[in-house]
Protein backbone atom coordinates (compact mmCIF):
# COMPACT_ATOMS: atom_id res chain seq x y z
CA UNK A 1 0.00 0.00 0.00
CA UNK A 2 2.95 2.69 0.82
CA UNK A 3 4.72 1.35 -2.02
CA UNK A 4 1.77 2.53 -4.21
CA UNK A 5 1.30 5.70 -2.42
CA UNK A 6 5.35 6.34 -3.44
CA UNK A 7 4.05 5.67 -7.16
CA UNK A 8 1.81 7.75 -7.38
CA UNK A 9 3.75 10.51 -5.24
CA UNK A 10 6.26 10.01 -7.83
CA UNK A 11 3.93 10.46 -10.59
CA UNK A 12 2.55 13.66 -9.41
CA UNK A 13 6.38 14.46 -9.93
CA UNK A 14 6.64 13.60 -13.21
CA UNK A 15 3.79 15.55 -14.78
CA UNK A 16 5.07 18.36 -12.43
CA UNK A 17 7.84 18.58 -14.19
CA UNK A 18 6.52 17.85 -17.91
CA UNK A 19 4.33 20.98 -17.43
CA UNK A 20 7.47 22.93 -16.22
CA UNK A 21 9.71 21.72 -18.80
CA UNK A 22 7.48 21.96 -21.38
CA UNK A 23 6.38 25.55 -21.00
CA UNK A 24 9.78 26.84 -19.04
CA UNK A 25 7.69 30.00 -17.97
CA UNK A 26 10.06 31.63 -15.96
CA UNK A 27 13.65 32.05 -17.06
CA UNK A 28 16.07 31.49 -14.27
CA UNK A 29 18.89 33.36 -15.65
CA UNK A 30 16.63 36.57 -14.66
CA UNK A 31 17.44 36.54 -10.83
CA UNK A 32 21.43 35.80 -11.75
CA UNK A 33 21.66 39.26 -13.12
CA UNK A 34 20.86 40.47 -9.43
CA UNK A 35 24.34 39.21 -8.69
CA UNK A 36 25.30 41.50 -5.51
CA UNK A 37 22.64 40.63 -3.32
CA UNK A 38 23.00 36.76 -4.02
CA UNK A 39 24.27 34.62 -1.35
CA UNK A 40 24.93 31.96 -3.16
CA UNK A 41 25.16 31.05 -6.96
CA UNK A 42 25.73 28.12 -9.23
CA UNK A 43 26.91 28.77 -13.00
CA UNK A 44 26.36 25.85 -15.38
CA UNK A 45 27.15 23.25 -12.77
CA UNK A 46 27.30 19.89 -13.81
CA UNK A 47 27.97 16.82 -11.80
CA UNK A 48 28.55 12.74 -12.52
CA UNK A 49 29.53 10.05 -9.93
CA UNK A 50 30.26 7.50 -12.23
CA UNK A 51 28.69 7.49 -15.61
CA UNK A 52 25.31 9.17 -15.32
CA UNK A 53 25.17 12.81 -14.64
CA UNK A 54 23.26 13.75 -11.34
CA UNK A 55 23.12 17.39 -12.26
CA UNK A 56 23.38 18.58 -15.62
CA UNK A 57 23.02 22.37 -16.75
CA UNK A 58 22.38 23.44 -12.55
CA UNK A 59 21.90 27.33 -12.34
CA UNK A 60 20.97 28.72 -9.05
CA UNK A 61 20.98 31.74 -7.45
CA UNK A 62 19.55 32.74 -3.80
CA UNK A 63 19.08 36.03 -2.60
CA UNK A 64 19.53 37.04 0.61
CA UNK A 65 16.34 36.69 2.92
CA UNK A 66 14.89 34.23 0.96
CA UNK A 67 13.35 31.13 1.82
CA UNK A 68 14.28 28.61 -0.77
CA UNK A 69 12.49 25.09 -0.68
CA UNK A 70 14.30 22.77 -3.34
CA UNK A 71 11.55 19.92 -4.14
CA UNK A 72 12.51 16.72 -5.95
CA UNK A 73 11.73 13.02 -5.63
CA UNK A 74 14.62 10.44 -4.29
CA UNK A 75 17.68 10.58 -6.97
CA UNK A 76 16.91 13.29 -8.28
CA UNK A 77 20.65 14.94 -7.17
CA UNK A 78 19.08 17.00 -4.19
CA UNK A 79 21.45 15.63 -1.66
CA UNK A 80 24.34 15.99 -4.40
CA UNK A 81 23.29 19.47 -5.40
CA UNK A 82 24.06 20.83 -1.77
CA UNK A 83 27.27 18.79 -0.98
CA UNK A 84 28.54 21.00 -4.00
CA UNK A 85 27.41 24.05 -2.52
CA UNK A 86 29.25 22.84 0.65
CA UNK A 87 32.25 22.04 -1.11
CA UNK A 88 32.23 18.31 0.27
CA UNK A 89 31.94 17.52 -3.78
CA UNK A 90 33.62 19.81 -6.11
CA UNK A 91 31.77 20.15 -9.88
CA UNK A 92 32.71 18.40 -12.76
CA UNK A 93 32.09 21.56 -14.93
CA UNK A 94 30.71 24.91 -13.80
CA UNK A 95 31.25 27.63 -11.32
CA UNK A 96 29.83 28.21 -7.53
CA UNK A 97 29.96 31.39 -6.23
CA UNK A 98 29.87 32.05 -2.50
CA UNK A 99 29.38 35.73 -0.86
CA UNK A 100 30.90 36.99 -4.20
CA UNK A 101 33.96 34.64 -3.91
CA UNK A 102 34.83 31.87 -5.89
CA UNK A 103 33.89 28.53 -3.98
CA UNK A 104 37.77 27.62 -4.44
CA UNK A 105 38.86 30.60 -2.49
CA UNK A 106 35.86 30.98 -0.22
CA UNK A 107 37.09 30.47 3.68
CA UNK A 108 34.31 31.62 5.97
CA UNK A 109 32.48 28.42 5.98
CA UNK A 110 30.79 29.56 9.47
CA UNK A 111 28.61 31.46 7.60
CA UNK A 112 27.08 28.48 6.14
CA UNK A 113 24.97 26.72 8.46
CA UNK A 114 24.40 23.02 7.47
CA UNK A 115 21.90 20.43 9.10
CA UNK A 116 22.52 17.08 7.27
CA UNK A 117 20.16 14.49 6.39
CA UNK A 118 22.07 11.87 8.33
CA UNK A 119 21.35 13.84 11.75
CA UNK A 120 18.24 11.75 11.77
CA UNK A 121 20.25 8.38 11.87
CA UNK A 122 23.21 9.63 13.34
CA UNK A 123 25.10 7.68 15.90
CA UNK A 124 22.31 8.18 19.12
CA UNK A 125 24.24 6.79 21.79
CA UNK A 126 26.86 9.24 21.19
CA UNK A 127 27.63 10.44 25.20
CA UNK A 128 27.35 14.18 24.78
CA UNK A 129 24.95 16.70 25.62
CA UNK A 130 22.89 19.14 23.98
CA UNK A 131 25.52 21.84 25.29
CA UNK A 132 28.31 19.84 24.24
CA UNK A 133 26.53 19.33 20.62
CA UNK A 134 25.69 23.38 19.73
CA UNK A 135 29.17 24.22 21.07
CA UNK A 136 30.90 22.27 18.61
CA UNK A 137 29.19 24.56 16.22
CA UNK A 138 31.27 26.73 16.56
CA UNK A 139 34.32 24.60 16.06
CA UNK A 140 35.52 26.42 12.72
CA UNK A 141 34.74 30.25 13.98
CA UNK A 142 37.02 29.50 17.60
CA UNK A 143 39.85 28.59 15.59
CA UNK A 144 42.86 26.09 16.04
CA UNK A 145 44.78 26.24 19.11
CA UNK A 146 41.58 27.99 21.21
CA UNK A 147 39.31 26.75 23.49
CA UNK A 148 35.07 27.21 23.23
CA UNK A 149 35.75 28.30 26.71
CA UNK A 150 33.35 30.30 29.27
CA UNK A 151 33.17 33.47 27.22
CA UNK A 152 31.28 31.54 24.44
CA UNK A 153 28.03 29.97 26.88
CA UNK A 154 25.78 32.89 26.03
CA UNK A 155 26.08 32.86 22.68
CA UNK A 156 25.67 29.00 23.03
CA UNK A 157 22.87 29.44 25.09
CA UNK A 158 21.13 32.04 22.98
CA UNK A 159 21.34 29.31 19.78
CA UNK A 160 19.79 26.95 22.17
CA UNK A 161 17.10 29.03 23.88
CA UNK A 162 16.10 29.58 19.52
CA UNK A 163 15.21 26.07 19.01
CA UNK A 164 13.29 25.82 22.53
CA UNK A 165 15.47 23.28 24.00
CA UNK A 166 16.69 25.43 26.94
CA UNK A 167 15.26 23.01 29.59
CA UNK A 168 17.63 20.13 28.03
CA UNK A 169 20.70 21.79 28.09
CA UNK A 170 22.24 18.86 30.07
CA UNK A 171 20.54 15.92 28.56
CA UNK A 172 22.18 13.47 26.33
CA UNK A 173 21.37 13.86 22.90
CA UNK A 174 20.67 10.00 22.90
CA UNK A 175 17.85 10.45 25.29
CA UNK A 176 16.06 13.01 23.04
CA UNK A 177 13.18 12.52 20.19
CA UNK A 178 13.37 12.50 16.90
CA UNK A 179 12.05 16.56 16.40
CA UNK A 180 13.98 17.57 19.66
CA UNK A 181 17.89 15.59 17.86
CA UNK A 182 16.81 18.27 14.84
CA UNK A 183 16.23 21.22 16.96
CA UNK A 184 19.45 20.69 18.35
CA UNK A 185 21.12 20.24 15.19
CA UNK A 186 19.74 23.67 13.68
CA UNK A 187 20.87 25.59 17.42
CA UNK A 188 24.01 23.66 16.07
CA UNK A 189 24.08 25.13 12.75
CA UNK A 190 23.09 29.00 13.80
CA UNK A 191 25.72 29.26 16.91
CA UNK A 192 28.56 30.10 14.64
CA UNK A 193 25.41 33.17 13.25
CA UNK A 194 25.61 32.38 9.72
CA UNK A 195 24.00 34.23 6.85
CA UNK A 196 22.38 31.34 5.39
CA UNK A 197 21.15 27.88 6.97
CA UNK A 198 20.73 24.68 4.78
CA UNK A 199 18.82 21.91 5.57
CA UNK A 200 18.53 18.44 3.99
CA UNK A 201 15.33 16.61 4.60
CA UNK A 202 15.02 18.15 8.26
CA UNK A 203 11.38 16.52 8.85
CA UNK A 204 12.76 12.98 8.21
CA UNK A 205 12.15 11.26 11.40
CA UNK A 206 10.18 14.24 12.75
CA UNK A 207 6.68 12.93 14.24
CA UNK A 208 3.91 14.71 11.87
CA UNK A 209 2.73 16.67 15.35
CA UNK A 210 5.72 18.36 15.68
CA UNK A 211 6.44 19.13 12.18
CA UNK A 212 4.12 22.56 12.58
CA UNK A 213 6.41 23.56 14.98
CA UNK A 214 9.22 23.23 13.33
CA UNK A 215 8.32 25.22 10.27
CA UNK A 216 7.35 28.01 12.93
CA UNK A 217 11.21 27.79 14.02
CA UNK A 218 12.13 28.26 10.90
CA UNK A 219 9.91 30.58 10.49
CA UNK A 220 11.05 32.53 13.03
CA UNK A 221 14.94 32.26 12.28
CA UNK A 222 14.20 33.28 9.34
CA UNK A 223 11.93 36.21 9.45
CA UNK A 224 13.16 37.57 13.21
CA UNK A 225 16.38 36.57 12.78
CA UNK A 226 17.02 37.18 9.31
CA UNK A 227 18.67 34.14 7.93
CA UNK A 228 18.52 32.43 4.72
CA UNK A 229 16.80 29.39 4.21
CA UNK A 230 17.46 26.64 1.91
CA UNK A 231 15.36 23.60 2.52
CA UNK A 232 15.56 20.51 0.34
CA UNK A 233 12.40 17.83 0.98
CA UNK A 234 11.06 15.37 -1.13
CA UNK A 235 7.63 16.59 0.62
CA UNK A 236 6.12 19.10 -1.61
CA UNK A 237 2.75 19.91 -0.29
CA UNK A 238 4.07 21.09 3.48
CA UNK A 239 6.65 23.61 1.87
CA UNK A 240 4.87 25.28 -0.20
CA UNK A 241 2.80 27.31 2.12
CA UNK A 242 5.96 28.24 3.92
CA UNK A 243 8.77 29.05 1.46
CA UNK A 244 9.07 32.26 -0.26
CA UNK A 245 11.08 30.81 -3.33
CA UNK A 246 10.89 27.38 -4.71
CA UNK A 247 12.79 25.63 -7.28
CA UNK A 248 12.17 21.85 -8.66
CA UNK A 249 14.79 19.44 -8.91
CA UNK A 250 14.74 16.37 -11.19
CA UNK A 251 18.72 16.41 -11.74
CA UNK A 252 18.28 19.88 -13.86
CA UNK A 253 16.74 22.67 -11.59
CA UNK A 254 13.61 24.39 -12.58
CA UNK A 255 13.41 27.80 -10.82
CA UNK A 256 9.73 28.61 -10.66
CA UNK A 257 10.36 32.14 -8.27
CA UNK A 258 8.07 33.10 -6.01
CA UNK A 259 5.80 30.40 -3.95
CA UNK A 260 2.80 32.29 -5.75
CA UNK A 261 3.88 31.47 -8.96
CA UNK A 262 4.66 27.66 -8.21
CA UNK A 263 0.85 27.14 -6.33
CA UNK A 264 -0.37 28.05 -9.86
CA UNK A 265 1.30 25.69 -12.01
CA UNK A 266 0.75 23.05 -9.52
CA UNK A 267 -2.76 23.05 -8.27
CA UNK A 268 -3.75 23.11 -12.01
CA UNK A 269 -1.56 20.17 -13.07
CA UNK A 270 -2.10 18.43 -9.75
CA UNK A 271 -5.95 18.77 -9.94
CA UNK A 272 -5.88 17.70 -13.50
CA UNK A 273 -4.72 14.44 -12.97
CA UNK A 274 -4.95 13.25 -10.26
CA UNK A 275 -8.56 15.20 -9.06
CA UNK A 276 -9.22 16.70 -5.92
CA UNK A 277 -7.74 14.25 -3.48
CA UNK A 278 -4.21 14.48 -4.60
CA UNK A 279 -3.15 17.15 -1.53
CA UNK A 280 -4.60 15.51 1.31
CA UNK A 281 -2.94 11.80 0.15
CA UNK A 282 0.09 13.33 -0.35
CA UNK A 283 0.15 14.71 3.34
CA UNK A 284 -0.63 11.56 4.56
CA UNK A 285 1.98 9.75 2.89
CA UNK A 286 4.81 12.27 3.78
CA UNK A 287 3.56 12.32 7.68
CA UNK A 288 4.00 8.16 7.13
CA UNK A 289 7.50 9.04 6.47
CA UNK A 290 8.12 6.36 4.00
CA UNK A 291 9.71 7.77 1.38
CA UNK B 1 53.77 -2.88 47.89
CA UNK B 2 53.67 0.90 49.22
CA UNK B 3 57.03 -0.05 51.11
CA UNK B 4 58.42 -2.03 47.90
CA UNK B 5 57.66 0.87 46.07
CA UNK B 6 60.02 2.62 47.60
CA UNK B 7 62.57 -0.15 48.26
CA UNK B 8 62.55 -1.30 44.51
CA UNK B 9 63.40 1.08 41.27
CA UNK B 10 61.35 -1.79 38.84
CA UNK B 11 58.36 -1.64 40.89
CA UNK B 12 59.04 2.05 40.52
CA UNK B 13 58.95 1.88 36.97
CA UNK B 14 55.84 -0.10 36.59
CA UNK B 15 53.69 1.73 38.81
CA UNK B 16 54.53 5.15 37.24
CA UNK B 17 53.42 3.69 33.94
CA UNK B 18 50.81 2.30 34.69
CA UNK B 19 49.19 5.39 36.11
CA UNK B 20 50.64 7.11 33.06
CA UNK B 21 48.78 4.92 30.46
CA UNK B 22 45.60 4.72 33.30
CA UNK B 23 45.50 8.35 31.56
CA UNK B 24 46.20 8.35 28.27
CA UNK B 25 44.29 4.48 27.07
CA UNK B 26 41.41 5.58 28.07
CA UNK B 27 41.78 9.13 27.36
CA UNK B 28 42.05 8.24 23.38
CA UNK B 29 39.61 4.90 23.84
CA UNK B 30 36.93 7.86 24.54
CA UNK B 31 37.32 9.03 21.18
CA UNK B 32 37.76 5.46 19.62
CA UNK B 33 34.88 4.01 20.90
CA UNK B 34 32.24 6.79 20.02
CA UNK B 35 34.01 6.56 16.30
CA UNK B 36 33.22 2.72 16.61
CA UNK B 37 36.59 1.80 15.87
CA UNK B 38 37.42 -0.11 19.23
CA UNK B 39 38.85 -2.52 16.65
CA UNK B 40 41.86 -0.75 14.96
CA UNK B 41 43.26 -0.68 18.45
CA UNK B 42 43.57 -4.44 18.19
CA UNK B 43 44.70 -4.50 14.76
CA UNK B 44 47.75 -2.02 15.74
CA UNK B 45 48.73 -4.11 19.07
CA UNK B 46 49.29 -6.76 16.39
CA UNK B 47 51.88 -4.68 14.14
CA UNK B 48 53.35 -3.55 17.32
CA UNK B 49 53.94 -7.00 18.13
CA UNK B 50 55.69 -7.85 14.63
CA UNK B 51 57.87 -4.75 15.38
CA UNK B 52 58.56 -6.24 18.47
CA UNK B 53 59.26 -9.40 17.45
CA UNK B 54 61.71 -8.12 14.59
CA UNK B 55 63.64 -5.85 16.87
CA UNK B 56 64.39 -8.75 19.48
CA UNK B 57 65.44 -11.19 16.45
CA UNK B 58 67.53 -8.22 14.93
CA UNK B 59 69.32 -8.08 18.70
CA UNK B 60 69.98 -11.63 18.25
CA UNK B 61 71.24 -11.49 15.09
CA UNK B 62 72.68 -7.68 14.05
CA UNK B 63 74.94 -6.31 16.61
CA UNK B 64 73.83 -2.52 15.54
CA UNK B 65 70.40 -3.63 17.15
CA UNK B 66 71.81 -4.93 20.45
CA UNK B 67 70.49 -2.92 23.14
CA UNK B 68 68.09 -1.15 21.32
CA UNK B 69 64.70 -0.82 23.40
CA UNK B 70 62.23 -3.32 21.60
CA UNK B 71 59.72 -0.40 22.26
CA UNK B 72 61.36 1.92 19.80
CA UNK B 73 60.81 -0.82 16.95
CA UNK B 74 57.47 -1.96 18.14
CA UNK B 75 56.39 2.23 17.85
CA UNK B 76 57.75 2.65 14.85
CA UNK B 77 55.79 -0.49 13.20
CA UNK B 78 52.71 0.95 15.17
CA UNK B 79 52.87 3.94 13.28
CA UNK B 80 53.66 2.42 9.86
CA UNK B 81 50.33 0.29 10.40
CA UNK B 82 48.14 3.43 11.01
CA UNK B 83 49.14 4.92 8.17
CA UNK B 84 48.28 1.44 6.26
CA UNK B 85 45.28 1.36 7.83
CA UNK B 86 43.98 4.56 7.12
CA UNK B 87 45.36 4.50 3.15
CA UNK B 88 43.41 1.15 2.89
CA UNK B 89 40.29 2.68 4.66
CA UNK B 90 40.22 4.94 1.20
CA UNK B 91 40.64 2.00 -1.24
CA UNK B 92 38.01 0.06 0.36
CA UNK B 93 35.51 2.87 1.08
CA UNK B 94 32.38 1.28 1.27
CA UNK B 95 33.96 -1.59 3.35
CA UNK B 96 36.06 0.39 5.64
CA UNK B 97 36.43 -2.30 8.58
CA UNK B 98 38.11 -4.64 5.73
CA UNK B 99 41.22 -2.80 6.79
CA UNK B 100 41.43 -3.55 10.50
CA UNK B 101 41.27 -7.99 9.39
CA UNK B 102 44.05 -7.11 6.84
CA UNK B 103 46.74 -5.37 9.56
CA UNK B 104 45.35 -7.94 11.91
CA UNK B 105 46.69 -10.45 10.29
CA UNK B 106 49.42 -8.77 8.59
CA UNK B 107 51.06 -7.57 12.14
CA UNK B 108 50.49 -11.04 13.41
CA UNK B 109 52.04 -13.13 10.30
CA UNK B 110 54.87 -10.52 10.16
CA UNK B 111 55.48 -11.30 14.12
CA UNK B 112 55.44 -15.22 13.53
CA UNK B 113 57.77 -15.22 11.07
CA UNK B 114 60.73 -12.98 13.25
CA UNK B 115 59.63 -15.61 16.31
CA UNK B 116 60.45 -18.19 14.49
CA UNK B 117 63.83 -16.69 13.25
CA UNK B 118 64.37 -15.62 16.97
CA UNK B 119 64.18 -19.44 17.73
CA UNK B 120 60.65 -19.20 19.65
CA UNK B 121 59.01 -17.86 22.55
CA UNK B 122 61.40 -16.67 25.42
CA UNK B 123 60.08 -15.04 28.79
CA UNK B 124 61.08 -11.87 27.18
CA UNK B 125 58.66 -11.98 24.55
CA UNK B 126 55.73 -13.75 26.94
CA UNK B 127 56.60 -10.24 28.85
CA UNK B 128 55.45 -8.18 25.95
CA UNK B 129 52.30 -10.25 25.47
CA UNK B 130 51.05 -10.22 28.79
CA UNK B 131 52.68 -7.27 30.35
CA UNK B 132 54.78 -7.59 33.18
CA UNK B 133 54.99 -5.99 36.44
CA UNK B 134 58.94 -6.77 36.50
CA UNK B 135 60.26 -6.28 33.24
CA UNK B 136 59.32 -2.15 33.15
CA UNK B 137 63.04 -0.35 33.01
CA UNK B 138 63.83 3.40 33.36
CA UNK B 139 63.96 3.41 29.69
CA UNK B 140 60.65 2.48 29.09
CA UNK B 141 59.51 4.66 31.39
CA UNK B 142 60.75 7.63 29.91
CA UNK B 143 59.76 7.17 26.24
CA UNK B 144 56.02 6.38 27.79
CA UNK B 145 56.19 9.90 29.93
CA UNK B 146 57.51 11.49 26.50
CA UNK B 147 54.46 9.61 24.69
CA UNK B 148 52.55 10.79 26.97
CA UNK B 149 53.35 14.35 26.94
CA UNK B 150 53.10 14.50 23.16
CA UNK B 151 49.52 12.91 23.83
CA UNK B 152 48.05 14.74 26.34
CA UNK B 153 49.11 18.13 24.61
CA UNK B 154 47.46 17.28 21.14
CA UNK B 155 43.90 16.06 22.80
CA UNK B 156 43.92 19.41 24.31
CA UNK B 157 44.79 21.55 21.36
CA UNK B 158 43.07 19.55 19.44
CA UNK B 159 39.97 18.80 21.86
CA UNK B 160 37.30 20.72 20.23
CA UNK B 161 37.73 19.62 16.14
CA UNK B 162 38.49 15.64 17.73
CA UNK B 163 35.38 15.68 19.34
CA UNK B 164 33.52 17.27 15.82
CA UNK B 165 35.31 14.70 13.87
CA UNK B 166 33.62 11.77 16.26
CA UNK B 167 30.42 13.15 16.70
CA UNK B 168 29.63 14.18 12.87
CA UNK B 169 32.47 13.75 10.05
CA UNK B 170 30.45 15.11 7.92
CA UNK B 171 29.08 18.46 9.82
CA UNK B 172 32.96 18.79 10.66
CA UNK B 173 34.04 18.52 6.91
CA UNK B 174 31.28 20.78 5.68
CA UNK B 175 32.70 23.69 8.01
CA UNK B 176 35.79 23.77 6.65
CA UNK B 177 38.13 21.28 9.20
CA UNK B 178 40.66 19.44 7.32
CA UNK B 179 39.52 15.90 8.07
CA UNK B 180 42.31 14.04 6.87
CA UNK B 181 44.90 15.56 8.66
CA UNK B 182 42.77 15.40 11.62
CA UNK B 183 42.27 12.11 11.13
CA UNK B 184 45.99 10.93 10.53
CA UNK B 185 47.11 12.44 13.66
CA UNK B 186 44.67 10.50 15.74
CA UNK B 187 45.77 7.08 14.52
CA UNK B 188 49.53 8.00 15.17
CA UNK B 189 48.08 9.14 18.82
CA UNK B 190 46.55 5.59 18.84
CA UNK B 191 49.77 3.98 17.76
CA UNK B 192 52.19 5.78 20.03
CA UNK B 193 49.61 4.53 22.86
CA UNK B 194 49.56 1.53 21.83
CA UNK B 195 52.74 1.10 22.01
CA UNK B 196 53.44 3.13 25.38
CA UNK B 197 50.33 0.66 27.39
CA UNK B 198 52.03 -2.33 25.98
CA UNK B 199 54.64 -2.78 28.56
CA UNK B 200 52.31 -3.29 31.16
CA UNK B 201 48.86 -4.74 29.69
CA UNK B 202 50.70 -6.65 27.16
CA UNK B 203 50.38 -6.89 23.06
CA UNK B 204 46.72 -8.86 23.15
CA UNK B 205 45.23 -7.00 26.19
CA UNK B 206 46.18 -3.47 24.88
CA UNK B 207 42.94 -2.77 23.49
CA UNK B 208 41.06 -3.51 26.60
CA UNK B 209 42.21 -0.79 28.44
CA UNK B 210 41.19 1.55 25.42
CA UNK B 211 37.82 0.31 25.31
CA UNK B 212 36.55 -1.32 28.80
CA UNK B 213 35.99 1.95 30.73
CA UNK B 214 35.27 3.61 28.49
CA UNK B 215 32.31 1.48 28.22
CA UNK B 216 31.85 1.45 31.82
CA UNK B 217 31.99 5.29 31.64
CA UNK B 218 29.24 5.51 29.19
CA UNK B 219 27.21 4.06 31.12
CA UNK B 220 26.58 6.32 33.96
CA UNK B 221 28.38 9.33 32.45
CA UNK B 222 26.03 12.77 31.23
CA UNK B 223 28.09 14.63 28.20
CA UNK B 224 31.50 13.57 26.75
CA UNK B 225 34.22 15.33 28.82
CA UNK B 226 32.30 13.18 31.77
CA UNK B 227 32.46 10.00 29.92
CA UNK B 228 36.39 10.91 29.24
CA UNK B 229 36.73 12.27 33.09
CA UNK B 230 34.94 8.75 33.94
CA UNK B 231 37.20 6.31 31.52
CA UNK B 232 40.48 7.67 33.06
CA UNK B 233 39.05 6.89 36.75
CA UNK B 234 38.13 3.61 35.80
CA UNK B 235 41.10 2.58 34.13
CA UNK B 236 43.17 4.07 36.70
CA UNK B 237 41.64 2.18 39.40
CA UNK B 238 41.31 -1.00 36.89
CA UNK B 239 45.84 -0.50 36.49
CA UNK B 240 46.62 0.97 40.53
CA UNK B 241 44.06 -2.82 41.25
CA UNK B 242 45.77 -4.90 38.77
CA UNK B 243 48.94 -3.69 39.28
CA UNK B 244 48.95 -4.55 43.07
CA UNK B 245 46.95 -8.42 42.72
CA UNK B 246 49.71 -9.25 39.84
CA UNK B 247 52.56 -8.32 42.53
CA UNK B 248 51.00 -9.91 45.32
CA UNK B 249 49.65 -13.24 43.62
CA UNK B 250 52.47 -13.34 40.97
CA UNK B 251 50.54 -12.79 38.32
CA UNK B 252 51.08 -10.78 34.79
CA UNK B 253 49.46 -7.44 35.10
CA UNK B 254 47.61 -7.70 31.73
CA UNK B 255 45.15 -10.66 33.14
CA UNK B 256 44.52 -8.97 36.83
CA UNK B 257 44.38 -5.36 34.79
CA UNK B 258 41.84 -6.64 32.57
CA UNK B 259 40.07 -8.50 35.10
CA UNK B 260 39.51 -5.59 37.24
CA UNK B 261 38.34 -3.41 34.48
CA UNK B 262 35.38 -5.89 33.75
CA UNK B 263 34.28 -5.99 37.21
CA UNK B 264 34.67 -1.66 37.16
CA UNK B 265 32.10 -2.52 33.86
CA UNK B 266 29.96 -4.58 35.59
CA UNK B 267 29.31 -2.49 38.63
CA UNK B 268 28.88 0.42 36.21
CA UNK B 269 25.98 -1.58 34.96
CA UNK B 270 24.40 -2.43 37.82
CA UNK B 271 24.90 1.05 38.98
CA UNK B 272 22.73 1.95 36.13
CA UNK B 273 19.81 -0.36 36.84
CA UNK B 274 19.97 0.29 39.87
CA UNK B 275 19.37 4.07 39.31
CA UNK B 276 16.78 3.57 36.26
CA UNK B 277 14.92 1.73 38.76
CA UNK B 278 14.86 3.63 41.55
CA UNK B 279 13.19 6.71 39.36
Amino acid sequence: MVSGKSNVLLSVWKCVYSVVVKSEPFLFERDVSMASSNIIELKNVNYRYDRDFVLTNINLAIPQGAFLGIVGPNGSGKSTLLKIILGLLKPREGKVVLFDQAQAKFREWERIGYVSQKANAFNTGFPATVYEVVASGLTKKTGLFHMIGKKRRPQIEKAIKAVSMENFMDRNIGELSGGQQQRVFIARAIVSEPDILILDEPTVGVDSKNVQTFYDMLDHLNKKLGITLVLVTHDIGTITNKVTHVACLNNTLHFHGSTADFEQVKDQELSQFYGHDVQRLHHDHAHEGSL
Amino acid sequence: MIQAIFQYEFLQNAFLTGLIIGVIAPLLGAFIVVRRLSLIADALSHVTLSGIAASLFLSKSVVMFNGLNPLWMGMTFSVIGSLFIERLRTVYKHYQELAIPIILSGGIGIGVIFISLADGFNTDLFSYLFGSVSAVSRDDLWLILGIAIVVLSLVIILYKELFLLSFDEEFGKASGLPAKALHLIFMVMVALVIAASMRIVGILLVSSLMTLPVAAAMRIARGFKQTIFFSILFGELAVIAGLFSAFYLDLAPGGTIVVSSILLLLLAIALKKWQVMRK
